[in-house]
């Protein structure tokens, strides 16, 4: 299925990405042709095969990661909001919404 | 003593930045004033022997400090309280993270001194090191091509004798292949060995911290420190964690080798065939069973893999958003703005480029045209795996198709870039471990490397092949870009 420059700029737009014409234009290329060379795998029939979702081994998946609901300690706000760009009031602080 | 050893690491690693741009960080004053902190507590100690320079080995230390000074680097996307954690981007830029990573926690209380952070391509997505926001890190054997990647800044920090051991990630290839591409060891464990709490998440189910040396047994010694369960990551597997070091020797009758002569063909560089050739007549040499193995799959690998870690990445990469931590765009008044803007200026063209291809796969009327595709033939990929193995101990292949290659040579051509992850995608996708070992030059000094494939939770069998074929032929050769 060829990939439009509008199914490009959906992409951009989904993936929260302000790209500009020269970008966009050149990813939608290269995409295309990274796609074209994915559909490579319509050669297999998967039919009755399970997908392989998470990395998990066997005995990964046998590991119990449950844990006892107990109160632990966390960073606290002044640590958590060291690194933020625009923290105000022990808040992260954000532009308008609306 | 252990200040010393510490000391010439932290020198060596100044020296050859400008020529090597291998680190992104050095905490001169923290390694210093740690490596003092050991040897006061640890005094009866008698010089750690870390192996900077000569490729010497982490002998010595007490018990409970099986690494106590020995110099370690760590990729720039592993976090280190007190240290930077960029992942070689742009976006968190002088991020400094507020905790360790649980494999970075091992370490220290084991000893080890970590003396900066390394270059690596931004969050990890690249083969070549090009695509760091800080400049690409130059490989010691030869300065105008690449170390491989992602870890290349790791790597390269290992193979100039900077320090005897580094930690990297793996999630298609970014340790082994650099390992392959400098002439050191690269080993990524099965998927769950390590913790990857702490290791910003590229694509969290192929990502597994890994680990660089330039011999087996420092190799060893690290993966038993920082391998096993963590409460704080619910995909480590609850399996116990062997002493490496001791199952080293030993002689190799009746051991059984696959050999995928499928995987010989087409796109590999003669040079590195004829090596992998020789390693495998030495193998045989060493009382080994060479047997023939079919991988089916493994040329779906790559296709499988782009699908996969980009639909992964997407998601991943979605929380760097200007408002938490790092970068935050400028003159962006509303805040879908602000996000778009920052994650723009933010990101480099690589990354933005898998965002862009995971968010396609993932979309509304693709997602089973890809993404579930690529996840059923990882199903076909991981049986091949369980079928071959039930003939062989292990697998042999080439770690990359081509030695080093030029600085800006693949930057234009994704796809060309994508296709030397060819033999190392496989393991990440089945999760089984891999490990890189050097085998030798090519005509023009470039180091080449094979792989060693094993079924999961094999590292000791891994290891324990990889010295008794470095007890055969040792790799001894040093880069022109040395400590």
């Amino acid at each position: 299925m060829p990939i439009t420059d509008a199914d490009i700029a959906k992409v951009a737009q989904l993936a929260q990405l302000e790209l500009a014409a020269e970008e966009l234009k050149t990813f939608g290329a290269q995409i295309a042709e990274i796609v074209a060379y994915v559909e490579q795998l319509n050669e297999l029939d998967t039919t009755n095969v399970e997908p392989a979702l998470g990395g998990l081994t066997p005995e990964g998946e046998k590991t119990d990661s449950s844990r006892a609901d107990e109160i632990a300690g966390s960073l606290g706000q002044k640590t958590a909001l060291a690194e933020a760009p625009d923290p105000a009031s022990g808040h992260f602080r954000v532009p308008k919404v609306l | 003593m252990l200040r010393e050893t510490v000391e010439v690491a932290v020198r060596a690693a100044e020296q050859l930045n400008e020529t090597l741009n291998a680190f992104l960080e050095i905490d001169r004053e923290g390694a210093v004033r740690r490596a003092a902190e050991i040897e006061k507590s640890s005094g009866a100690h008698k010089g750690s022997g870390a192996g900077v320079g000569g490729g010497a080995g982490l002998e010595g230390g007490a018990h409970e400090a099986v690494m106590a000074g020995v110099p370690v680097a760590v990729k720039d996307n592993i976090c280190v309280r007190g240290m930077q954690a960029s992942c070689g981007s742009r976006i968190l830029g002088d991020y400094h993270p507020p905790y360790n990573a649980t494999v970075i926690e091992r370490l220290i209380n084991a000893g080890a001194v970590v003396i900066g952070k390394t270059n690596c391509d931004e969050f990890a997505m690249g083969s070549s090191n090009e695509n760091s926001a800080f400049g690409p890190v130059k490989n010691p054997w030869d300065t105008t091509r690449v170390p491989g990647g992602s870890s290349g800044g790791s790597a390269a920090a290992v193979a100039a004798g900077i320090v005897p051991v580094a930690l990297g990630s793996d999630t298609g290839g970014s340790v082994r292949q650099p390992a392959s591409l400098v002439g050191v060891l690269g080993l990524k464990p099965t998927y769950g060995r390590n913790s990857r709490y702490g290791l910003v998440a590229f694509a969290s189910s192929l990502d597994q911290v890994g680990i660089f040396a330039r011999n087996v047994a420092d190799v060893a010694r690290t993966l038993g420190v920082i391998a096993g369960r963590d409460a704080h990551d619910s995909t480590t597997a609850d399996v116990p964690v062997p002493d490496y070091g001791k199952t080293l020797e030993g002689n190799l009758k009746g051991a059984r080798l696959g050999f995928p002569t499928a995987l010989f063909g087409k796109g590999l560089d003669d040079e590195v065939a004829g090596a992998v050739k020789n390693v495998v007549d030495v193998y045989r040499e060493l009382g080994a069973e060479i047997v023939e193995v079919e991988l089916p799959h493994a040329g779906y690998a790559i296709a499988v893999y782009y699908v996969i870690a980009t639909a992964e990445a997407s998601s991943n990469l979605a929380r760097f958003d200007g408002v938490r931590y790092g970068f935050r765009a400028e003159d962006a008044p509303e805040l879908r703005q602000m996000y778009r803007k920052t994650r723009e200026e933010g990101f480099g063209a690589e990354v933005k480029r898998r965002i862009m291809l995971g968010t396609y796969v993932l979309s509304a009327g693709y997602y089973d045209a890809y993404y579930r595709k690529a996840q059923q033939v990882r199903t076909l990929i991981k049986n091949d795996f369980l079928t071959a193995f039930k003939k062989c101990d292990a697998i042999i292949t080439p770690t990359a198709p081509t030695p080093a290659f030029a600085i800006g040579e693949k930057v234009d051509d994704p796809l060309a870039m994508y296709l030397n992850d060819i033999y190392t995608v496989t393991a990440n996708l089945a999760g089984i471990p891999g490990l890189s070992v050097p085998c030798g030059l090519s005509s023009q000094r470039l180091p080449i490397g094979f792989q060693l494939l094993g079924p999961y939770w094999s590292e000791a069998t891994l290891l324990k092949l990889a010295h008794a074929y470095q007890q055969m032929r040792p790799f001894t050769e040093r880069p022109p870009v040395f400590a």
